[in-house]
């Protein structure tokens, strides 16, 4: 037995044949599945997508009464929420995550992956209520606080302080993506205020109404995916060779000198991917970004302290009473929403692929 | 150790509020509580007979028991529950079960035979009904109630709103607490120079339906939105989920107004308007003015009907109505006749449920009318 060589194609191993089709079964149920559900979705949204046309992407007039469906104000609620959400989501898990793998002692660590994975189980809607019925109540001063603020300031300083900050990380590393970006956009910003006289982050942290909004979904949303990016990015930053690690400490580098030289470039790929992930599941959630998002209709708007609606949330508002045609719409935006959510991924994996592709051969 | 210490109070709220999480969400899901349909069938047919009413408690839960599902309307389910509660005392063979879920729900529920009884605040739209498994339906009206327009603003206790001036708050048309249309309704009283909020349902609802299908009517030529169970509100208004979601923003927001039923806007101890109906009197959301709507109804051969908007001095304008919806063929012996009794049971003994629950009982025509009806349901011999 020992001495036969092993053939994964051999026909004398039953076992191994069976397993085999069992294998490329499931696989191929699961495509199929999806598929059909692809197919079902699809030929049910025609009916609206025929009537509308590229209207239904565009426009922004949702009225079942009179059979006008655009549902670009859900498009916009759904990817502005979700950017809200990672924005706020990928610094924290970040230093978590980095905590607690680079700093924390062994006795404070188990406890801490313990919690934080525990907040990833913890179902949706517990975060929806609690922020419907505890933060969204307060949260609206802290809004009126910042618009005051912000409103306050001359036009000119808020894009000057970006700029400021950008060309200072900048200053330190010529490579850094923030920097980059904080560095243009103040410059943009600068440059509108100059030519219109008009300051944009007034508009964009306007007077809040109330305190469910983009943003109020956005910190929902936040809290929600932080359990998913830390762990994943924790697991990420686990795999960095104790080895690369040492040789930047033998260097004399500091530990955060060290975590830049040696933990982020071999971790790059997967931390997109992390991050990538969170923003996936953002787009998709349903009921906690249904219960504090506002459920405002026709909001395609900078202003993150406006009600916004987003596409999961009209679907599970909405489809209850929902009749032949608006029935239609529904389906169309699940189908918007399951296509964004595979560019979404296509673009992370192409990303992950590029930047380990880049590493390994940096290597 | 002090992560943990500070999420334990905010469980403690969540668990408080359970009962208004259920509320708040739209319950999308089939009844799955239902057991499969042929092994209930299968059981049934061992015994073959038709509920006792008042018999003793059947002895193992095997034989005997006959289980009816219903689903529908959110807003006729306070009585549902109570009179389930009450008809199971009588006979204790039959278990009744009500999900909410909305009108539409239970109309396609039992469209497609998922339930024996539908609640429904409206009728089925005609293409709709050739697609209904089970033939043809009847429609008995179990309830009225009504709708009122919860506020909250400090330092007024009462208002008066004609429909005019509802039409232009929830158009937005009207922004401002001392606008010259609501203290034209208001002689005398003092209203505050305040911004006014307006919170209607982000859900498909039959309230909205029946809000606007009143505001449509009684306003006629001011109001632009159409009706429907959601319409194209403003973009600078605000939206809670289910009555009780409704009831909580208005609660939570000084300014606010907002259309929630009579039962969740006194669960959330809300201050309501009295609203002037086609007699040009102001009439206070009650139990009995909702009656008093009931008495000027004009009623169908097929029991359907409208309450909004109704004549009489004392009527309550935004009056609205609910149905139980049945299959008028019964295919199953002991299931059809569980029906008939439970029926029964709602147009007639439940019915002095209702005041209590903040709803009016039918007037005795349509109760006569209706009761009349439950011989057109056939059940199978």
């Amino acid at each position: 037995m020992a001495s036969e060589p092993f053939s994964l194609t051999g026909s004398g191993n039953r076992a191994d044949t069976g397993f085999r089709w069992m294998a490329i079964g499931a696989a191929s149920l699961v495509l199929l599945i999806l598929g059909l559900i692809a197919l079902t979705m699809t030929n049910r949204s025609l009916p609206v997508l025929s009537r509308m046309g590229l209207d239904f992407f565009t426009t922004r007039r949702w009225s079942a009464p009179d059979g006008l469906f655009g549902a670009l104000p859900f498009i916009w609620g759904t990817l502005y929420t979700a950017v809200i959400a990672v924005a706020l989501a990928v610094p924290v898990s970040l230093a978590v995550a980095l905590f607690i793998t680079q700093v924390a002692p062994p006795l404070l660590k188990r406890p801490l992956v313990y919690v934080i994975d525990l907040l990833a189980v913890v179902p949706s809607v517990v975060f929806g209520l609690w922020g419907v019925l505890v933060l969204s109540g307060r949260i609206q001063r802290v809004y009126d606080r910042v618009h005051e603020g912000v409103a306050a300031m001359p036009g000119f300083l808020i894009p000057v302080i970006v700029l400021a900050i950008g060309a200072g990380l900048l200053l330190t590393s010529r490579r850094s993506l923030v920097g980059w970006v904080l560095a243009v956009g103040g410059l943009l910003l600068l440059l509108y205020f100059l030519v219109s006289g008009r300051s944009i982050p007034p508009l964009v942290f306007g007077p809040a109404a109330q305190g469910r909004s983009f943003a109020t979904a956005g910190v929902i949303l936040a809290i929600m995916i932080v359990p998913i990016i830390t762990s994943l990015a924790r697991e990420v930053i686990e795999t960095t060779p104790a080895t690369d690690k040492e040789a930047a400490l033998a260097l004399g580098a500091t530990r955060w000198e060290m975590i830049q030289a040696s933990v982020f470039p071999h971790s790059k790929g997967g931390l997109v991917g992390a991050v990538m992930l969170g923003l996936g599941r953002a787009m998709g959630e349903t009921i906690a970004a249904a219960l504090v998002i506002g459920s405002s209709l026709g909001q395609v708007t900078l202003d993150m302290f406006a009600s916004g609606n987003s596409m999961p949330a009209v679907i599970a508002n909405e489809w209850g009473e929902a009749e032949s045609l608006h029935k239609s719409a529904l389906i169309a935006l699940a189908v918007t929403l399951f296509l964004i959510t595979i560019v979404v991924n296509l673009i992370a994996s192409a990303v992950v692929r590029r930047s380990m592709a880049r590493s390994a051969g940096r290597a | 150790m002090r992560t943990l210490n500070r999420m334990i109070p905010t469980t403690r709220i969540l668990t408080a509020t359970g009962a208004l999480a259920l509320a708040l969400l739209p319950t999308a899901c089939k009844s799955k509580d239902k057991p499969p349909e042929g092994a209930e069938k299968a059981a049934e047919g061992d015994r073959g007979g038709a509920p006792q009413a008042g018999g003793e408690k059947p002895a193992s839960g095997a034989g005997g028991a006959v289980t009816l599902n219903g689903s529908g309307s959110t807003f006729q389910k306070g009585y549902q529950e109570a009179s389930i509660e009450e008809f199971g005392k009588a006979s204790s063979e039959v278990t009744i079960n009500y999900g909410g879920g909305g009108s539409g729900k239970g109309r396609q529920d039992l469209a497609d035979m998922v339930v024996d009884f539908a609640g429904s605040d409206s009728a089925y739209k005609e293409p709709d009904l050739a697609k209904n498994k089970g033939g043809p339906v009847l429609y008995f009206p179990i309830l009225l109630g009504p709708i009122t327009l919860s506020y909250n603003i400090d330092g007024v206790d009462k208002l008066q709103l004609s429909p005019q001036t509802i039409a232009g708050i929830f158009q937005r048309d009207i922004k401002k607490w001392n606008d010259k249309a609501i203290a034209g309704d208001n002689p005398g009283a003092k209203l505050p120079d305040a911004a006014i909020v307006v919170v209607h349902r982000s859900d498909g609802s039959g309230t909205t339906d029946n809000f606007t299908k009143y505001l449509d009517a009684a306003a006629k030529g001011t109001w632009k939105l159409k009706s429907g169970s959601t319409v194209e509100w403003p973009a600078d208004t605000q939206a809670g989920n289910g009555n009780a979601g409704v009831a909580q923003i208005v609660t939570s927001t000084q300014g606010a107004i907002g259309y929630v039923d009579l039962s969740d806007a006194k669960a959330s101890g809300l201050k309501y308007a009295s609203v002037k109906n086609q007699a040009g009197k102001y009439v206070e959301p009650t139990a009995e003015s909702a009656q008093a709507a009931g008495d000027g109804i004009e009623v169908k051969d097929d029991l359907l009907f409208s309450a909004l908007d109704p004549k009489g001095d004392g009527s309550y304008p935004i009056t609205y109505q609910s149905w139980v919806i049945v299959y008028a063929k019964q295919t199953d012996k002991a299931r059809g006749e569980a029906v008939k009794s439970y029926l029964k049971y709602l147009l007639t003994d439940g019915q002095r449920l209702l005041p209590e629950l903040d709803f009016a009982p039918l007037p005795k025509g349509l109760q006569d009318k209706a009761v009349a009806q439950l011989d057109k349901v056939q059940v199978a011999p």
